[in-house]
This record gives structure tokens, sequence and C-alpha cells, in this order.
């Protein structure tokens, strides 16, 4: 069964969806529940059986599906993209399991049990054309999400969302059909396979123009400035279950990629674009906290505080080193726990008030004591208290970044401090003072539910946060295999500089100093 | 006096004209019936075109194995010519024509098929395209463009409504207009050249080094309008959206998919060697039409209100993206010609059955028209499988994985990639994208909005039977599994195709 692991994580709750179909209306919660803990744990199951020692890929699957034109059914997870894959049943199972009074529920859930083919099929596959299906794909229940369920700007915000993506993942189609295109002329034959690519060295000018050409189809979805104006429209628009979706995971699929395909792929380009990037990174750090700051609706707070944190995790990966790479994965987790925590901590509150508007709140500490403690700590969490999560991955990505520029790591690092600023003025103005408002005056505490989908968040976000060697280690393998490959494959001297040569110990010997006596 | 010529009769390889002839046969067979005795159903008479155009399909499965042993057969005085493109054109001719008749097989009356005269044209129409992609000659090309569209417009007229012999008329009157362009440019190369088979054009040409090239582009100039305006390219497309207006849907769907494989097939000989010969003139008249087709097709596509409309604007737009193949030129861009044409036609086919089923006989009120995009607001809570079915053939045109036209597109793209076409290929996958919106509005209508008063679910499958609802599944599993079949259809077509010298 573990050959197939990865398959069935992809399509059994596929299948599971359309079986779902047949089951009566009542009962669809509990068949929710039931196929996501499955499939949580069979991810749980993946990580057991993974070999931490191992760098490379492992649980293989090779189908091939147009091999006259390279493509293949290629999965394989290593340690960047294996806990991705958990995360996301993590929080589909979460999300069913605390999902509130939804009308139609039953559509809701099969579209999340799809929604899950395509995460996982995304983080698993090891082919362009399989990875880019899946990329796409998970575009339509996310569409149906947020135009189904979502606010009255409901259509328009799934619309925007789904035109973006679209059409920046064709101008990387085209990118990828290039990429084959060159291995073709290498090679051959015709292969789609990332494997494959990984052994190709592309000349720098071919480098730029393909990295650009990927870089818009990630940008679009990661979201980066300029290209962030999408996402805060699905965000206040999209339910929920919608927004936790998006912000814990779909979002990362955009940093996973840049990961995955970027850096290996085009390491000179890399290089070269570092600080272009970074710079961008740091506006969107910068310009989306201040946004932030401005903002009436709690939600809106919560997601361009995503977007922000979006922003140290790509300064993360374009830092080059192992530092930076591996706290910016560890940042994507760290991220999807807590933002994808908040976005349900805001669920909370407007499935009881039906608003979201901040100055509608105030001292609902003394009203709803529990929903404030996990706020509090989520909130902590999300500023990059130490001993939380995200505090390990911000810590790392800086550090990975400040070996490359201390200036622009200095500015980062205030954009962190804005966060911190406007999440607490958040939380004061919403959880402190006295309850103003005579709605908020018998408002009910967290219910079990929803408490069953955030002492589990909690518990993560504190105990990576304390112990993060078991993830941080099979993460910190992978990535530095990336990063040889790398080095290796860079061509100009930019990139030997920017990327390190890990085969180089650090530490050496001379062979004789001239304080020794010469015979 | 003359000497009587003697051929014998072998030579003249008459095997070569049985995938033409059938449908003949079966056509006057129809009419014969008629006489004999009429006033019989309709369900007889499809019956009877399906036998005859399955036995097409297994004459060209043999003509197919004839070909791929002993390549390009000639007969009929060399007029007759089956290669890999005459094949495959047949094929898709043939396929999408077995997959349309049973659409006449409705729930409710409509006029057109109570008249077995609709059948044999039909019969009569297929054997004329047949011929067209079946000959190097353009005079033969000439006579089955002509006896098919002859034979279409009285069947869009059949329709029986106002628009319909509007859409007859006009489409009429463009498709004469063509057909004297085409004879113009045919007379202008025959005086160049003496010729009127496209090979030996080519080869008069090249030998004389193009010496008269203007009067050379004069006649290219000609055959491209009558081209655009078979294949609906911009600046040639205006009968196109209303004529699939007035046409039943079933009749659009069809329009959009046979009479254009057939005219890409002749645009593919006729062009091809004027694009190896680098003529930049046409190089550059192409790319233009390629682009401004797709695109301004696009633009008009997001704008329409009713969704038969919107169809037929973005088929306008799938022909601008094809029609690419014929700039680039290469091996690969050919196939990705006929790949992305029978996906599309399996998809394409499918979403106007959806519209055909759906086709009332009267409008309800504050229905503008027969297929407004409001008719189909809210149609998951009415009439939920056949929303998801429609949904699934928009995300399929849209090209989005794994669905058929996606692996079309990839193709196609790919091939302009392969050859240096870089730009190109970015402006069709924004077009892509572009065309995104119009198929995700009739999704968003049809998932996201709310039921108009007194639509009830049996307005959407109003007209199914058993045989149609048969065909969209066929379409609807194709969409959804092209994946599986796409290797070997790519190995067959690229073999055809390479074989064939293009």
């Amino acid at each position: 069964m573990l050959d197939h692991i990865l398959s069935i994580l992809i399509f059994f709750p596929a299948l599971a969806a359309v079986f779902g179909f047949m089951i009566q209306k009542e009962s669809m919660r509990t068949y929710g529940i039931a196929v996501a803990l499955v499939e949580f744990v069979l991810s749980l199951v993946l990580w057991y059986a993974f070999d931490n020692s191992v760098s490379g890929m492992q649980f293989m699957e090779n189908i091939p599906l147009i091999p006259a034109f390279g493509i293949n059914y290629t999965l394989g997870v290593d340690g960047i993209s294996l806990f991705i894959i958990i995360l996301s049943a993590f929080f589909t199972f979460l999300g069913i399991a605390s999902l509130t009074d939804t009308p139609k529920i039953k559509y809701m859930i099969i579209t999340l049990l799809f929604l899950q083919m395509t995460m996982a099929g995304v983080f698993a596959a090891l082919d362009a054309i399989v990875f880019y299906t899946f990329w796409e794909l998970s575009l339509v229940p996310m569409l149906y999400i947020i135009g189904a369920w979502g606010g009255p700007l409901r259509i328009y915000a799934s619309i925007k969302f789904f035109l973006y993506t679209f059409a920046g993942s064709l101008v990387m189609l085209v990118g990828m059909l290039f990429m084959a295109y060159f291995y073709y002329q290498a090679a051959g034959v015709w292969s789609f396979s990332i494997l494959d690519w990984y052994r190709l060295v592309l000349p720098e000018n071919f480098q730029l123009w393909l990295f650009v050409a990927f870089f818009i189809g990630f940008a679009i979805k990661v979201p980066m400035f300029p290209f962030h104006t999408w996402l805060p429209y699905a965000h206040g628009q999209a339910p929920t279950i919608g927004s936790v979706i998006l912000a814990a995971i779909l979002l990362k699929m955009g940093t996973y990629a840049f990961v995955r395909f970027s850096l290996p792929l085009f390491p000179d380009a890399a290089a070269y674009f570092m600080i272009p990037i970074a710079i961008l990174a740091i506006i969107m750090v910068i310009y989306t906290a201040m946004v932030a700051y401005a903002q009436k609706d709690i939600k809106q707070v919560v997601a361009y505080s995503s977007i922000s944190h979006m922003g140290i995790i790509i300064l993360g990966t374009f830092a080059l080193n192992v530092e930076g790479v591996s706290g910016s994965i560890f940042l994507m987790l760290g991220h999807g726990v807590v933002a994808g925590g908040l976005f349900m901590l805001v669920g909370v509150i407007y499935d009881r008030r039906h608003t979201k508007l901040m100055s509608e709140f105030g001292g609902l500490a003394h009203v709803m004591p529990r929903y404030a403690t996990i706020f509090g700590i989520m909130m902590m969490a999300s500023v990059g208290l130490p001993l939380t999560i995200n505090f390990v991955g911000e810590f790392l990505s800086l550090l990975g970044f400040y070996q490359q520029s201390h200036i622009l790591t200095l500015l980062a690092g205030t954009g962190i401090i804005v966060g911190a600023i406007y999440m607490l003025a958040a939380y004061k103005k919403a959880f402190f003072g006295e309850v103003t408002n005579e709605a908020n005056k018998n408002l009910p505490d967290i219910n079990k539910k929803e408490l069953f989908g955030l002492i589990p968040l909690v518990i993560v976000a504190i105990w990576l946060g304390v112990y993060p060697k078991p993830v941080l280690g099979p993460i910190n393998n992978s990535v530095t295999s990336i990063i040889k490959l790398m080095h290796a494959k860079a061509t100009t001297e930019l990139a030997k500089e920017r990327i390190p040569d890990l085969t180089k110990p650090r530490v050496s010997l001379m062979k004789e100093t001239i304080i020794e006596e010469v015979n | 006096m003359l000497a009587p010529v003697n051929i014998p009769f072998e030579s003249l390889n008459v095997m070569t004209l049985t995938p033409m002839l059938i449908p003949i046969i079966g056509a006057l067979l129809i009419l014969v019936i008629d006489v004999v005795k009429g006033g019989l159903d309709k369900s007889l008479y499809v019956v009877l075109s399906l036998l005859f155009l399955v036995m097409d399909f297994f004459s060209l499965l043999n003509g197919a194995g004839l070909f791929s042993q002993n390549g390009t057969i000639l007969g009929m005085f060399d007029v007759v010519l089956i290669d890999g493109l005459a094949l495959l054109g047949q094929f898709i001719i043939v396929g999408a024509s077995m997959l349309f008749i049973p659409l006449s097989l409705t729930h409710k009356r409509f006029h057109e098929f109570s008249y077995p005269e609709f059948f044999a044209l039909f019969l009569f129409m297929i054997a004329g395209f047949q011929f067209m992609v079946a000959t190097d000659n353009i005079i033969l090309v000439f006579v089955g463009l002509e006896t098919a569209s002859l034979a279409l417009y009285t069947l869009i007229a059949m329709h029986n409504r106002d628009k319909s012999f509007e859409a007859a008329i006009k489409y009429f009157t463009m498709g004469a207009l063509a057909a004297g362009f085409f004879a113009f440019g045919a007379m202008i190369l025959y005086a160049l050249t003496g010729s009127v088979e496209i090979n030996k054009i080519a080869l008069v040409l090249a030998s004389n080094g193009y010496s008269d090239i203007g009067y050379v582009l004069i006649g290219v100039a000609f055959m491209l309008a009558a081209f655009a305006f078979k294949l609906s390219l911009i600046p040639f497309h205006t009968w196109a959206p209303d004529v699939y207006e007035g046409a039943s849907a079933a009749m659009a769907g069809y329009m959009s998919i046979v009479p254009k494989i057939a005219g890409f097939v002749v645009a593919m000989r006729f062009f091809e060697f004027l694009i190896h010969s680098h003529i930049v003139w046409l190089e550059v008249v192409l790319y233009a039409f390629v682009v401004i087709t797709m695109t301004a097709s696009n633009m008009w596509a997001l704008v329409q209100t009713d969704v038969k409309r919107m169809l037929a604007y973005s088929s306008i737009s799938h022909a601008g993206f094809v029609m690419a193949a014929v700039l680039i030129g290469t091996t690969q861009a050919n196939s990705a010609l006929f790949l992305y044409w029978i996906l599309f036609s399996f998809t394409n086919l499918g979403s106007f059955s959806m519209l055909w089923i759906s086709r009332q006989k009267h409008l309800l009120d504050g229905q503008s028209s027969d297929h407004s995009y409001d008719k189909f607001a809210g149609m998951i809570k009415t009439s939920p499988v056949a929303a998801l079915i429609m949904g699934l053939f928009m995300l399929s045109l849209a090209g989005v994985p794994p669905f058929a036209l996606f692996w079309g597109k990839l193709y196609m793209i790919s091939s302009a990639v392969t050859s240096g076409y870089t730009v190109l290929a970015l402006i069709m996958a924004l077009n892509s994208a572009i065309a995104g919106y119009y198929y995700l509005k009739l999704i968003v209508y049809m998932f996201m909005k709310e039921p108009v008063v007194g639509v009830n679910g049996e307005l959407y499958v109003a007209n199914a039977t058993l045989a149609l609802r048969t065909i969209i599944g066929i379409a609807a599993v194709a969409t959804i599994f092209a994946f599986v079949a796409i290797n070997p259809l790519l190995e067959f077509i690229t073999a055809f195709v390479y074989k064939s010298g293009y």
C-alpha cells in the first residue's frame, strides 16, 4: 500500500466526494469528517513511513500518460512537500469538523473533498503538467466556495480570483512548454518531469525569461505585490472555511512552487533577481502591514497581515541559502496554522454577530474569556512571539537573508514590528475595555465544535514553536540538497557568490603555518 | 474523328472513391424510399443515415490501413488523393456527423426533421466535404465545397423560423462571394502555372523562383479571402454569429466543426507550400488573421447576452487559434490542429447539444432570446446533473486541465513554442485567459445565481430523449477521460501527418 500512498492520498478524497452525492443530507457532516479523518491519518502514515535521513524524493510513482509528448503521472514527496501535504489534510479535517451551520452543507463538503484532492496533487506532483493540472483544478472548487457561499460581492470576488490566477498560470504554462522544448533539444526526447528538468543547465538569458514566465504564475498565486489585489476581495467575500483553506494551503502553492521550480531550475536567474524580488517582498511586508493597520474590518486585518507574512516567506526563499529556504518553508507551515486559525476565530465571532467591523466589538474579553485567550495566543503566534511557530520561521528566514543584505533584512524587520502594532491594536479594540455595544453583552463563549477546530491549532502552534526539530530536520535535509544542486548548476559569478557552496567544508586545516618550525 | 481513349479500369482505382460514394448511395436510397412510401417517421431516416455513416467510417478505416502500408494513394485520373490529411479530415467529418445525426431524435417535433430530404441533403453534404479534403485539385475542392455549402444552406433554412431564413440567405450570399473569390484565385494561379493541382502549382512556382510574385500574391489574396469566409476569420466572419443564431443549436454546433475542418485541410494543403517558401507577406497577413480573429472574437463573446451567440463567437475564436497551425506549418503544428479539432468536436458538439435539449418552442415571459444567460440562472438547483455537464463543457472549452481541450491547447501552444513563435504562444495563452471569462460567466449563472421564477428543471431537458442523452454522455465522457486517449491519438495523427509530408 505504501507504494501507492500518494495516489491514495490524492484520489481517496475525490472518490469519497463522488460517493458523497449518494449520502443523505443529515449524515453528510459525519461522512465528511470520517473521510477527512482517514485522509489525515493517511498523511500521518506517510510521515511515519517517511525516511528522515533521505534528502531526495520518496514514495515515487510513475505511470506513463502521454509518453509521446513526455508527460508522465509522476509523484513523490521530499521533506519540503511532506509537511504541506499533512497540513492540507489537517486543515481539510479541521475545516469540515468545525463547519458551522452552512446552507447546502452537502455540496460544501463534496467541494472541500475535491479541493483536498487538488491540494494533495499539487504538492505531490513531480511532473509539470500533472502539477499544472492540479494547480488549475484547485481554482474550480474555490471558485464555487467563494461564489456560492460568499458575501454580497461574492460573484465579483470569485471571478476576480479565478481570472487572475488563471491568466498567470497560462503564462507559466508557456514557460513550462519552453522548458520541455529545451529539454527536448538537450536530450532528444520530450519530458515534463521536474526531476529531469533539474538536470538541465540553461544559459543565463534563457533562465531570465523563463524565470519571469514562471514568476508571473507563482507571484499571482502567492500573491506578491503588485498582484495582490484579488486576495482582499477573495478573503472579504469568502465564507470562513474558504478563507481558512485559501490562506492556509492555496497560497502556499505559490511559495512552494518557487522552491520546487524557480530556485533549482533557474539558479542564475534566481540570484540575478534576488534583490528586486526582495524589494518587492519588503514592499509587500511593509505596505500591506500599513494597509492592515487602516482596516476597520477584522477579517481584512487578518487578510492583509496574511499577505504581509507571505512577504517574509518570499524573502526567506530568495535568501538562496539553507537557513533562509528552510525557514521560509517552516514559515509556510507556521503561517498556514496561524492564519488559518485566525480566520477560524474571525469566523466564530462572525457567526455570532454577523459583522466583522471592529467598531462593533470591544470588551469581548469579559464576555468570551476562552475565545479571547485563544485569539490572544494565535495573535501572539502571528506577530512572531518567541516559542511560537512563526518565530522559528521568521527568524530563520530573516537570518538567511541577513547573509545577503543587512539593510533589506532590517527593513523587513521593521515590517514585523508594524505587524505587531496593528495586531495588538486590533486586539485591544476588540477585546479590551468596557463592553460598549449592547449586542455583545450576552454572546455565548466558544462552543465545543469550535474548540475542537481551534485547540489542535493552538497545540501545533506552540509545540512546533518550542520544539521544531521533527519538522525542521527533514526540511533542512531536502533544502540542503536543493542548495547544493543550485550551486552546482550556477554558471554566473553572481550566482556562485550568492548561493553558498555547501560541499566545501567551512572549517579546514592549513598545511603549515609560519610559526611552525621548518625542518 | 478522335481515337477512342482507352483507359484500363484498374488504373482508375475506384476504391479511392468508396468513402464518398457511400453517403451518396445512402442519400439516394433515402430519396427512393421516400418516393416509394412517403410519410415515414424520422427515426427510420436517422438510423439509415447513421448506418451509412458507420459504413463510411469503416471504409475510411480500410483506407487508413492501406495508407499506413503503402503511403499516399491516387485514383480517378490522379484527382482523388488519399493521404493522411485526407483521412484524418474525413475521420473528423464522418465522426462528428455520426454524433450529430442522432440529435434530430428530439422529444419535441421540429419542422426540418419531418422531411426525408433533410437527411438526403445531409448525406450529400458529407460527401461534398469528403471530396473537398480528399483531393489536391482546386477544381474538385471547389465542386466539393459548393455541393456541401448548397446542401448546408438548405439545411439551415429548413429550421423554418424567420431567423433561419435570414441566416440561410446571409450564409448563401456570403458563401457565393467566397466562391467567387475562390474561383478568381484559382483562375489566377492557373494562368500563372497552367495547373489546378496544388502540388504542381507549388512545383512550377518554385522552379521559376516566384518570378511573378505580384500575381501570385493577388491569387493568394483571393484564396485567402475565400478561406477566411469559410473559416469565419475576422474580418470575414460577419455571417457567423447570425447564422449560428438562426440555425438550430445542434446544427450550429455541427457547423462550428465539420465545414471548418474541411476548410482547414484545404488551407493546410494550399498555404503550407507558400509558408515554406517564406513569402513574408503571407506570413504577416496570416499572423494578423490569427491574432485578430482570436482576440477580437473573444472580446465580442464577452459582451454577448445569449449563450448561443457567445458560443458562436467562441467557435470563431477557436478557429483563429487553430489557424495558427497553418501559419506555423510544422508537423507538430499540423498534428496539433487535428488533435485540437477532434477534442473540440466532442466538447463543442456537447455544449451545443446541451443548448439543443433545452430548446423551447415558445419563449418565457421576459426571456429575450432562446438561450439567454438568465435562462440558465440557478440551474444547479433545478437540474443539477445538466448543470454539472454544462459546467464541464465550459471548463473544457476554457482549457482547464485535465479536460479534453486543454491537451489540444497544450500541444498547439507547444508547437508555437517549438517553432520560435514565442509572442504568438503568449498571445494564444492570454487569449485562453480572456476566454475563461465568458465561459465562467455561464458557470456563474448556473451555479451561483438564484433561479428565475417560473423556471423548473424540466426546461433544461425538455427536448431530451435517450438518443440525445447518449450523445451528451459520450461527449462528456470523452471530455473527462480525454487524457487516456491523447497518447494513441497523438501517435496516430503525427504518423499520418508526417507520412503525408506536412
